[in-house]
C-alpha cells in the first residue's frame, strides 16, 4: 500500500493558489510588513485602537477644561487661540501622565543639584528619578496576575468573571496567614503568597467544577461567587471574632506583620517589591504552560474544540475545572502583592476595581501572556500617572477611567477601528470575535 | 429563455477561480456543472446570480448581452438560485418565507396571507411539491426545506433555476424525489442548472454535462457516458471509482458489539439493542440512511455516549465502560463522521492535529513535557507519507481542503497502535481524487490485518468497501448481506423491510466471502432484523428486549 504518486494527486487549490503560496516566501521583508499592516491584523488593530482612543481622549480633556472652553467661547474672533489652548490642555495632561509613569525630567535636574552623588542618593534624589516607573511596577504587578486570571481560562474556552471573588479569596488567606501566624523570615512570605494562591484556586475551581458537573455557564456562576465573597469579606471585616482588627472601629485587619512583607527590590524610597518579577515569571509559567506542556495543548485544545478534544480522549470537564483553578491561583497572587506588597492590611477597598480591570488586560493583551503584561504595564502606567496629572493640570483622575474604556472599546470592536483606518478585514477572526466567543461556546 | 455564458473570467488575486468559462443553456434543459471541490463551479453561478461581477466575459439571455449588478437584477431576469446552505427564516411558515422580500399587500398594505398561501398551494400542486403554506420551516425535514426555496425562485418567476450541490444534504429517497421535481420543471420549460460532484446523479438527471477543472472548461458529454470518462475529465488523470481489493481472509473476532442499547440527544433509544461482530481482516460495511442512529453507535463505541444496555468487547477485553482515551489506547482508530467539529481542532497546527490524541505519549510527551522536535519530526513523516497538502505543518488545519482534512485524520488515527478502525462516512464531501485515496487505506488496512467497520449512507461506498453488509434502521439491524447483494434488496431493508430470507442469505454470505470461515455465518451474523431477541447471548438479548418495551 503506497501513496499515489504526488504529481498525480489532484489538489483541491487551484495551480493558482499555489503559486501565490509559492511566492510569500520570497517576497522582500517590507512588503510582508505592509500587506500584514494592511490586512489589519490584531497586534495592527490593537495599536490603532490604543492611538484613537489617545486622540478621543485628549480631544476630551481638551474640551472640559474650563480654559479651554472659555477660548472656544470666543472662537470665532480668535481660532487660533483655542485650538491653542485645546492642544496645550490636550499635551499637558499627557506629559503629566508621562512624567508621573516613565520618566520626570525635573528630578534628573533636582538630582545634579545636590553637592555630591553620595548626598543625592541618600537624600533619596536618584530614588525620584525612578519612582515614576517603580510605581508604574507597582501598579502593574496586580494588573498582570489578574489578567493572567482571565487569559488562561480563556485559552481553554473559558471566561472568567470571577476576577473580584478570586482576589478576595486569596486577599482573606494573604492577610489571616500574614497576621495571625508568626514565623521566620521568607518562610513567613512564601507561606502567605502560597496561601493566596491557595485562596483563589479554591474558588476558580469551585466554578470549574459547578460547571463540570451540572453544566451551569461559568459566567452566571463567578459573577454570583463575586457577590457571594463581597458579603463574606465584608461579614468578616465587621467581625471582631474573625477579622477585624481588635479594638478598630474600622473595617480592618490588624497590620500585616513585617516578616510577611515581600522583600523590596530597590531601596525603602521605591515600592517596587518582588511582587512584580513574580508577576512576570508567572507570565512566563503561563505562556510555557500553554505552549510547552501536555496540559497546556489539553487547555488550548479544549478551548478551541471541546469536542474533538473530547473524542480525542481528552478529558474535558475535569480540565475546566484545573484551569479555572490555576486561574483563580493567580488572580490570588494578585491579591497576595496586593496585600503583602503595599497594602499590609486587609479592607473593604483593598480589591479596587481589579476584576474588571483583569477582564480589560486580558482583553488587551489579546489573551496571550505577553500581551498580558503589556497591556497590565500600559495600564499600570495610567493608574500611576494619573494623581500627578491631577495635581499638575488639573485634569480629574477619571479620565484614566476614560481612556481605559474607550481603548477597550476599540480593541473589542475590530471592524470600527478597520472602518475608521480603511483597512481590509483580516483573515483570522480578530479580538473582539475571539473573545465574544466565549459567552456562546 | 436562452441562457449563454461567454468567456467568463473571475479572479481573487492571484487565483484564477473561473477562466474563459462559457456555456449555454438551452429551454427545459438540465444542464450539469460537474466538477471537484475548488474548481470553480460556485464562482461560475454567484457570477451568473450577480453576486459577484466577472473580471471578463459577458452573459447573453436570448442572444441579448446583460449586466447582473446584484440578485435583484438576476432575479428579475427569471433566473432563481437554490443555495447549498438555505437562506430560510426558521420561525416563519413556508408561505411567510416565500413571499418575504415580495410580499403582497391588500388595501391599507395589510400583508395578503390568503394570496400567498394560495400561490404556494398552486405552485406545489403543479409541480408535485407537496407543501403545506402554513407549515413552520423549523418543523421541515431538510428535502422539504429544499423545496420551499424552488418554490421561492418559482414564485420570483425563474425560467432558469441554479442548483447548487442540491443532493449534499438529502437521503437517498429525498434525492429520487427531487430528481422528479426536476424532471416535471424541465418538461414544463424551466431551464435547470445542477452544480454537482457526484457523477451517478449527473448521469441520471442531466441532457448535457459540462466539466470543469481547475476553472476551466474541460469537456462537454452528453448522457450516457462513462462514469471513469467523466472522472478522468474531472480529475484530469485516469482514476479508479473502485479501489481493487482481494478477497477478505477474516481472522479472529476483534470487535464483539452485543445487545448494544444507545440513547440519542432527546432521551430516546437511538441504538436498540444491535449485535454484530468484525473478524481481524474483513470490513463490515453498515449501510442505512442517515439518522437511523449510525452516529449515536460509533459515539457508543468510542465512549462518546454511554450504553444503556449491551457490551462491547475488544479482543475478549470488556470496553463497554472504558472512556474515550481508555478506548484509543485498547486500539481503536476512530475516524469521526464530522470531521471539522470531531476530528480536528481547525486553529491548531496540521502538527499539532497529528498528535490530538497521542500527545501524552512518548515519544512525544516526556512528564508535562511536550517534545516539540520529536512532534515535529513526526508530523514531516506523517505529511510525506499520507501526501498531505498544506504549505507547512504550520498551518492550521482548518485551513486545508476536505480531502486534506480527512488525510491528516486518517494519517493520525494509523499512525498509532491499533487493532479496530472505525470510520463514519469517510469520504463525505470529498472529490473523487481524495476518495480513490481515502478507499486504498482503508483496504490497506483491512490488508494488513485491522478489524474495519465502515459506517456510510452511501452505498457506492459499502460496495466499494465491505466485505460483509449491516443495514441499520431505526437504531437496529435488519439484515446482514454479502458484498454482492443487489442494490434494490439493501435498499428495502435500509427502508425497514422484512428481512425474509435471511437464513439462506447469511449462508451465501458466509460461502462468497469468506472460504475458510465457515463459523462466520453463525458468529457475525447474530440476529434476524426485528428481533433482537436472538443475538449470541441470551442475557443481553433479554436486556434489549426489555429496553425496547420502556420507551
Amino acid at each position: 500500500m503506497t501513496a499515489p504518486p504526488p504529481a498525480a494527486e489532484p489538489s483541491a487549490t487551484p495551480p493558482a493558489a499555489e503559486e501565490a503560496a509559492g511566492d510569500s516566501r520570497h517576497r522582500p521583508f517590507g512588503e510582508i510588513l505592509r500587506q500584514s499592516v494592511l490586512e489589519g491584523n490584531t497586534v495592527t488593530v490593537t495599536v490603532l485602537a490604543l492611538f484613537t482612543a489617545t486622540v478621543l481622549g485628549g480631544l476630551l480633556t481638551a474640551f472640559t477644561n474650563a480654559s479651554v472652553l472659555h477660548a472656544w467661547g470666543s472662537f470665532f474672533t480668535a481660532p487660533g487661540n483655542a485650538v491653542a489652548r485645546a492642544w496645550d490642555a490636550a499635551a499637558g495632561t499627557y506629559v503629566a501622565l508621562f512624567e508621573g509613569s516613565v520618566f520626570n525630567p525635573h528630578t534628573v535636574a533636582a538630582l545634579f543639584q545636590q553637592a555630591s552623588l553620595p548626598v543625592a542618593v541618600h537624600d533619596g534624589y536618584l530614588s525620584a528619578v525612578f519612582n515614576p516607573l517603580s510605581e508604574t511596577a507597582v501598579q502593574a504587578t496586580p494588573l498582570i496576575l489578574a489578567g493572567l486570571a482571565v487569559a488562561l481560562p480563556y485559552q481553554a474556552g473559558m471566561f472568567n468573571i470571577g476576577g473580584q471573588s478570586q482576589f478576595i479569596g486569596g486577599a482573606i488567606m494573604s492577610a489571616w496567614l500574614g497576621y495571625d501566624v508568626s514565623m521566620p523570615f521568607f518562610v513567613h512570605v512564601v507561606v502567605c503568597v502560597l496561601g493566596g494562591f491557595a485562596g483563589g484556586a479554591a474558588l476558580g475551581w469551585l466554578a470549574g467544577e459547578i460547571k463540570a458537573r451540572t453544566g451551569a455557564h461559568e459566567v452566571i456562576v463567578t459573577i454570583m461567587l463575586n457577590y457571594v465573597m463581597l458579603y463574606l469579606l465584608a461579614y468578616l471585616l465587621s467581625s471582631p471574632s474573625l477579622m477585624q482588627a481588635p479594638g478598630s472601629p474600622n473595617p480592618i485587619t490588624p497590620p500585616i506583620a513585617s516578616n510577611a512583607h515581600l522583600p523590596l527590590l530597590a531601596g525603602t524610597h521605591l515600592r517596587i517589591n518582588a511582587g512584580f518579577p513574580l508577576a512576570l515569571a508567572c507570565a512566563f509559567g503561563v505562556w510555557w504552560l500553554l505552549n510547552r506542556t501536555t496540559t497546556g495543548f489539553e487547555f488550548r485544545g479544549i478551548g478551541a474544540n471541546a469536542s474533538a478534544s473530547r473524542v480525542a480522549g481528552m478529558n474535558v470537564e475535569r480540565n475546566w475545572a484545573l484551569v479555572m483553578a490555576i486561574g483563580g491561583g493567580l488572580a490570588g497572587l494578585a491579591a497576595s502583592t496586593v496585600i503583602l506588597g503595599t497594602d499590609f492590611t486587609l479592607n473593604p477597598q483593598s480589591f479596587g476595581t481589579y476584576g474588571i480591570d483583569a477582564i480589560t488586560v486580558a482583553l488587551l493583551g489579546l489573551g496571550r501572556p505577553g500581551g498580558v503584561v503589556a497591556a497590565g504595564l500600559l495600564f499600570g502606567a495610567l493608574h500611576a500617572g494619573s494623581p500627578g496629572m491631577q495635581a499638575s493640570t488639573g485634569t480629574p483622575v477619571q479620565i484614566v477611567q476614560v481612556l481605559q474604556a474607550l481603548i477597550v472599546l476599540f480593541v473589542a470592536a475590530p471592524p470600527l477601528v478597520r472602518a475608521i483606518y480603511r483597512l481590509r478585514a483580516a483573515r483570522a477572526g480578530g479580538v473582539g470575535t475571539t473573545m465574544s466567543k466565549g459567552w456562546n461556546a | 429563455m436562452e441562457l449563454e455564458l461567454r468567456g467568463i473570467t473571475k479572479r481573487f488575486g492571484p487565483i484564477v477561480a473561473n477562466d474563459g468559462i462559457s456555456l449555454s443553456v438551452a429551454p427545459g434543459q438540465v444542464h450539469a456543472l460537474l466538477g471537484e471541490n475548488g474548481a470553480g463551479k460556485t464562482t461560475l453561478m454567484n457570477v451568473l446570480y450577480g453576486l459577484t461581477q466577472p473580471d471578463e466575459g459577458e452573459i447573453l439571455i436570448d442572444g441579448k448581452p446583460t449586466r447582473f449588478g446584484s440578485p435583484r437584477d438576476a432575479i428579475a431576469a427569471g433566473i432563481g438560485m437554490v443555495h447549498q446552505h438555505f437562506m430560510l427564516v426558521p420561525v416563519f411558515t413556508v408561505a411567510e418565507n416565500v413571499t418575504l422580500g415580495i410580499e403582497e399587500t391588500g388595501r391599507a398594505g395589510l400583508l395578503d396571507r390568503r394570496r400567498t398561501r394560495r400561490g404556494v398551494r398552486e405552485l406545489s400542486h403543479r409541480y408535485g411539491l407537496d407543501v403545506n403554506p402554513d407549515a413552520l420551516v423549523e418543523d421541515l425535514p431538510v428535502g422539504i426545506q429544499q423545496r420551499v426555496e424552488i418554490i421561492k425562485a418559482l414564485v420570483r418567476q425563474a425560467n432558469v433555476l441554479i442548483l447548487d450541490e442540491p443532493t449534499a444534504v438529502l437521503t437517498p429517497a429525498e434525492t429520487e424525489e427531487l430528481f422528479r421535481i426536476i424532471r416535471q420543471l424541465r418538461d414544463g420549460g424551466t431551464s435547470v442548472i445542477f452544480i454537482s460532484h457526484k457523477l451517478r446523479e449527473v448521469q441520471s438527471i442531466a441532457d448535457t454535462i459540462t466539466v470543469l477543472r481547475r476553472g476551466k472548461v474541460v469537456g462537454q458529454r452528453t448522457p450516457p457516458a462513462t462514469e471513469e470518462d467523466l472522472a478522468s475529465l474531472m480529475v484530469g488523470r485516469n482514476v479508479q471509482l473502485r479501489v481493487s481489493k482481494t478477497p477478505a481472509r477474516p481472522g479472529d473476532v476483534v470487535l464483539r458489539v452485543t445487545g448494544l442499547a444507545v440513547a440519542g440527544e432527546h432521551g430516546e433509544l437511538a441504538v436498540r439493542g444491535l449485535s454484530f461482530d468484525v473478524r481481524a481482516g474483513e470490513i463490515l460495511g453498515i449501510a442505512g440512511v442517515q439518522g437511523n442512529g449510525q452516529t449515536e453507535l460509533c459515539e457508543a463505541l468510542m465512549g462518546l455516549r454511554p450504553a444503556v444496555a449491551g457490551s462491547v468487547t475488544l479482543n475478549g477485553v470488556d470496553l463497554t465502560r472504558a472512556s474515550p482515551r481508555d478506548r484509543l489506547r485498547a486500539g481503536i482508530a476512530y475516524v469521526p463522521e464530522d470531521r471539522k467539529e470531531d476530528g480536528l481542532v481547525g486553529s491548531f497546527t496540521v502538527t499539532e492535529n497529528l498528535i490530538l490524541d497521542t500527545y501524552d505519549q512518548p515519544p512525544y510527551a516526556s512528564g508535562l513535557n511536550l517534545n516539540l522536535s520529536e512532534i515535529a519530526r513526526n508530523a514531516a513523516a506523517r505529511i510525506a507519507e499520507f501526501d498531505i497538502r498544506t504549505e507547512s505543518g504550520a498551518a492550521p488545519a482548518g485551513t486545508l481542503s476536505g480531502g486534506n482534512q480527512q488525510k491528516v485524520i486518517l494519517a493520525r488515527e494509523l499512525g498509532r497502535e491499533h487493532k479496530v478502525l472505525i470510520a463514519s462516512q469517510p469520504t463525505r464531501g470529498l472529490d473523487v481524487g481524495s476518495i480513490e485515496f481515502v478507499h486504498r487505506r482503508i483496504v490497506g488496512q483491512r490488508d494488513h490485518g485491522v478489524a474495519v467497520v465502515i459506517v456510510s449512507s452511501e452505498l457506492d461506498e459499502i460496495y466499494a468497501l465491505a466485505d460483509r453488509i449491516a443495514v441499520m434502521y431505526e437504531g437496529k439491524i435488519t439484515g446482514f448481506r454479502g458484498p454482492g447483494v443487489p442494490a434494490a434488496e439493501l435498499g428495502r431493508l435500509m427502508a425497514g423491510g422484512a428481512d425474509d430470507g435471511d437464513d439462506g442469505d447469511d449462508g451465501g454470505d458466509g460461502v462468497t466471502e469468506v472460504p475458510g470461515g465457515p463459523a462466520d455465518g453463525e458468529a457475525g451474523v447474530p440476529g434476524s432484523p426485528d428481533s433482537p431477541d436472538s443475538p449470541d447471548s441470551p442475557d443481553s438479548a433479554a436486556e434489549a428486549a426489555a429496553l425496547q418495551e420502556e420507551p
